[in-house]
């Protein structure tokens, strides 16, 4: 018999480990699914893990990484601050709109003058918007003891309403002849979001991703607010005796989150995306709850694991187009994923003991 | 006399540790028999090995002759032994007469169980209202419930686990006329404790426990208390001892403090008043659940309220958050050390760092200094002998003693000018206490106003200068603790609730008709 034993305190090797140790193991399990199907796994897995970024096509499939992987990792990395003090913002979707919004609204306005202040001035609107979506269930959450999951959930359905009157009304371009959404902003210099290196991906929110990457490292490992919020996440008892404010810790959470999610729409709305469109978000944002856990909370660990969903997507289309794996099994594929790494996460908490029958 | 229960070489082992080890005893008919030995030394697994809560690794027990290996407690019950739990099992939102209905295998309909308990608890000299709810007992009351619980049951064999531990005086001599009574009808108890007098005045035999052996038998009435502890310990105890000094200026004045709002089932505290001078013990006594975790978060600002309601050095400081008060010097090491004191997963370096931060130093410009940080936490390891590989290790991997150790001594090394400890002792083994209480006699001789609250009389009686009572909320007036006696102490804990100390007279009455009949 096999017995689970708590350890005393969690095995750092473990902790890196697990992570290599998942996605082994999802290619084993992955590779005899596809082999089930009938096609050859080394191949499928090759298609998925190894061509987007070494592969024959590569220069197609690389920038297209960066370019998921970018709001993935900047919601996330603003979520995960929150998940460490236990407030669960869920609703950064509806960020993501209402940053994309205002921010687009704001270039929107200048059309179609030029100036140099027009994109920093977007930037601060796509960040003020989901910064105030967020402080919705902040302050509800403060005042009047709601509960955030809810209410944040909640507003996700309410600014995409506003984002299809919004495509349909106040944006929606003059010169379309009736068609819903915006003008491009990809053909406003003044207020686009281009890609920095042809071929890479890299736009400016993908620059914003790895700047706060860094910035979540160095607040969570060195800062003492960084120390509150995991004080307040582990032990809410002991953070109020070490004088943490829980009214500041949530706003400047929620504040965070929603601000970062906002940027992600920013600039997702004046790069790939280019307009207010009525299907404008994909699921960033509930994307991303999975990528912060992914990354165990940790702002490396969302780094990578935000480059490792979008390599699962695009490795997934990839091996659905070439190899004509039927998408569900390219969904069941990243589901194992999820599943074996939150998996073997018991193993960095937990030692496992083999009992002889009889003696417990 | 014959034998009730008879143990034989039970071993117990937990991985890293043997909790029992070859244990063998006996418990003759209608003998109060004691298990003693510190935190640790495995009375609770021994004792739950007899209720069927845990199975021996190898060992025997037979009960009135016939083997007995009870698989699980029903079928420990079912021959006869019960248990009082240290902490009770009971849902506060219930009477106390469902309440005991739950417990039971086969319960009758409410009002004959209501009538049932109104009986047992009569003749045992326990009053009890089968219609109150839970919620609103104080614990001396809600021990009854579990007792008569038992009783209802007919045990032959009652095991009790620290009962007294959460009694007042008064409310100890009561269950001592219950026991005694229970005894003379032929049950026998297996009574756990580590208090020694309490033990040399009721128990006929005893077993001592040390790191999970079996170490010594003896009848406790021909053994002084010390050489109990001896027994119990395996070394000498040092007892605390300070240097006389005069006390000083005013410190901390608190006037009028009045909680207004609680946590459902906590106390109110109701116009709380007193002082202490620098250089002065105060000690707070009262059983748990009467105010002490309110209070010591109004002092630590956990709990904020009207400026003047708390004066630090004259200055109004009632309205300020912990972080500033501690600026001040006015730190407080609470009751639970895991969650409160000290964040289970997190480093002793990171716990170092939740309460010391601001007077040791440990930022510059708001970023952490991990180095200055570690050197915190390792010296608060080195001066009070906190048992650990390193300051790396989890605040939740350390035994409960070595746990308190470091959080009393993290709040001591800040210099602190008022210092409030809740329960500093409890669930410490004796030699780590008696460090603890000599850590704070050296504390005020050196000039720091002291708060000790405790529920431990003899550790108040110890260290304290002046003794006040906190009873339902309320406070009592602090008096000199030397010449009181504990008659006094029991009356001041009494208070304002009379529902436990109404029942004395009771009591008398049972132990003189107990001491009548079998003189």
């Amino acid at each position: 018999m096999i017995r689970l034993e708590k350890r005393p305190t969690p095995s750092k090797a473990w902790t890196y480990a697990t992570p290599v140790l998942a996605v082994a193991l999802t290619m084993l399990a992955g590779g005899l699914m596809f082999a089930l199907l009938g096609k050859n796994p080394f191949l499928a897995i090759k298609t998925i893990f190894y061509d987007p970024i070494l592969g024959e096509f590569a220069f197609y499939y690389r920038g297209q990484l960066l370019v998921k992987a970018g709001p993935l990792i900047l919601i996330a990395i603003g979520l995960a601050m929150g998940f460490k003090a236990g407030i669960w913002n869920i609703g950064a979707e509806g960020q993501y709109i209402m940053g994309a919004i205002c921010g687009a609204a704001v270039g929107l306005a200048f059309y179609p003058a030029e100036h140099w202040y027009i994109f920093p001035l977007m930037v601060i609107a796509g960040a003020l918007g989901g910064l105030l979506w967020a402080m919705i269930p902040a302050i509800l959450k403060v005042k009047f003891h709601t509960n955030e999951i809810l209410v944040s959930l909640l507003l996700v359905y309410v600014a995409e309403q506003l984002l299809a009157a919004m495509a349909l009304g106040a944006l929606r371009n003059p010169d379309a002849t009736g068609f819903p959404g915006s003008r491009n902003l990809q053909q406003y210099p003044a207020a686009s979001n281009p890609e920095l290196w042809a071929g890479t991906g890299i736009h400016y929110g993908v620059v914003a991703a790895l700047i706060a990457v860094i910035f979540a490292y160095i607040l969570l490992s060195r800062h003492l607010t960084g120390f509150h919020i995991q004080l307040a996440g582990q032990s809410p008892k002991a953070a109020r005796f070490g004088g943490v404010n829980p009214t500041m810790l949530v706003v400047f959470c929620m504040g965070l989150s929603g601000a970062l999610a906002g940027l992600a729409g920013l600039f997702e709305v004046t790069g790939p995306a280019g307009q207010i469109a009525i299907n404008f978000n994909s699921g960033y944002g509930f994307t991303a709850i999975i990528v912060a856990f992914l990354g165990r909370l940790h702002p490396i660990g969302i780094l990578l694991a935000g480059l490792l969903m979008a390599l699962t997507y695009i490795g997934g289309e990839a091996a659905q187009a070439t190899l004509q794996i039927p998408a569900a099994a390219i969904q069941a594929f990243q589901g194992m994923l999820l599943f074996f790494l939150l998996g073997v996460d018991v193993l960095s908490n937990y030692k496992i003991k083999r009992v002889k029958e009889g003696v417990a | 006399m014959t034998e009730l229960l008879s143990v034989q070489g039970l071993t117990k082992a937990y991985p890293g540790v043997v909790a029992n080890d070859d244990v063998s005893f006996d418990i003759a008919e209608g003998e109060i028999h004691a298990l003693l030995g510190e935190n640790g030394a495995g009375k609770s697994t021994l004792v739950k090995m007899i209720y069927g809560l845990v199975k021996p690794d190898s060992g025997t027990m037979r009960l009135r002759g016939q083997a007995f290996a009870p698989p699980e407690p029903r079928a420990a019950r079912a021959n006869g032994v019960a248990m009082v739990f240290q902490h009770f099992s009971l849902f506060e939102a219930l009477t106390v007469a469902e309440n005991v209905g739950l417990g039971m295998e086969n319960p009758p309909a409410l009002s004959q169980l209501s009538r049932e308990i109104r009986e047992v608890s009569h003749a045992y000299g326990l009053p009890l209202d089968p219609r109150r709810l839970v919620g609103e007992l104080s614990a001396g009351e809600r021990q009854r419930v579990e007792i008569v619980r038992c009783l209802l049951q007919d045990p032959k064999l009652l095991i009790m686990d620290e009962p007294t531990s959460v009694l007042t005086p008064q409310e100890v001599e009561i269950l001592f006329a219950t026991l005694n009574k229970l005894k003379a009808e032929g049950t026998s108890i297996l009574y756990i404790s580590h208090k020694l007098e309490e033990i040399r005045a009721l128990c006929d035999g005893a077993t001592i426990l040390r790191r999970g052996k079996h170490v010594a038998s003896c009848d406790p009435r021909e053994k002084s208390a010390a050489e109990l502890a001896e027994l119990m310990v395996g070394e000498a105890l040092q007892v605390p001892d300070r240097a006389p000094s005069e006390p000083g200026e005013v410190i901390l004045q608190v006037a009028g403090l009045t909680s207004t709002n609680v946590a459902t089932f906590g106390t109110k505290l109701q116009n709380i008043g007193f002082e202490v001078r620098a250089g002065e013990i105060l000690g707070i006594g009262g059983v748990a659940g009467n105010g002490q975790d309110e209070l010591l978060s109004a002092l630590s600002g956990e709990t904020m309220g009207s400026p003047e309601t708390v004066r630090f050095r004259g200055k109004t400081v009632g309205h300020l958050p912990p972080n500033a008060r501690r600026r001040l010097g006015m730190l407080t090491a609470p009751e639970e050390r895991l969650g409160h004191a000290a964040a289970p997963d997190m480093s002793l370096t990171e716990n170092g760092i939740l309460s010391g931060w601001q007077r040791q130093e440990l930022t510059s410009a708001g970023f952490l200094k991990w180095g200055a940080a570690k050197r915190f936490a390792e010296q608060i390891i080195t001066a009070f002998d906190v048992r650990t590989p390193g300051a790396h290790v989890a605040a939740r991997a350390l035994s409960g003693g070595n746990l308190q150790k470091f959080v009393i001594g993290r709040e001591i090394l800040q210099r602190p000018e008022l210092l409030v400890v809740n329960q500093p002792t409890w669930g410490v083994d004796a030699s780590a206490a008696a460090a603890i209480r000599q850590a704070l006699l050296d504390l005020a001789s050196n000039g720091t106003a002291v708060i000790v609250i405790s529920q431990d009389l003899d550790e108040l009686r110890e260290v304290s200068d002046r003794f006040a009572a906190l009873n339902a909320g309320h406070l009592s007036a602090p008096k000199p603790t030397r010449g009181l006696s504990m008659e006094q102490i029991g009356l001041m804990l009494g208070g304002a609730h009379d529902m436990d100390v109404a029942d004395t007279g009771g009591a008398h009455h049972i132990k003189e008709a107990y001491e009548e009949g079998h003189p």
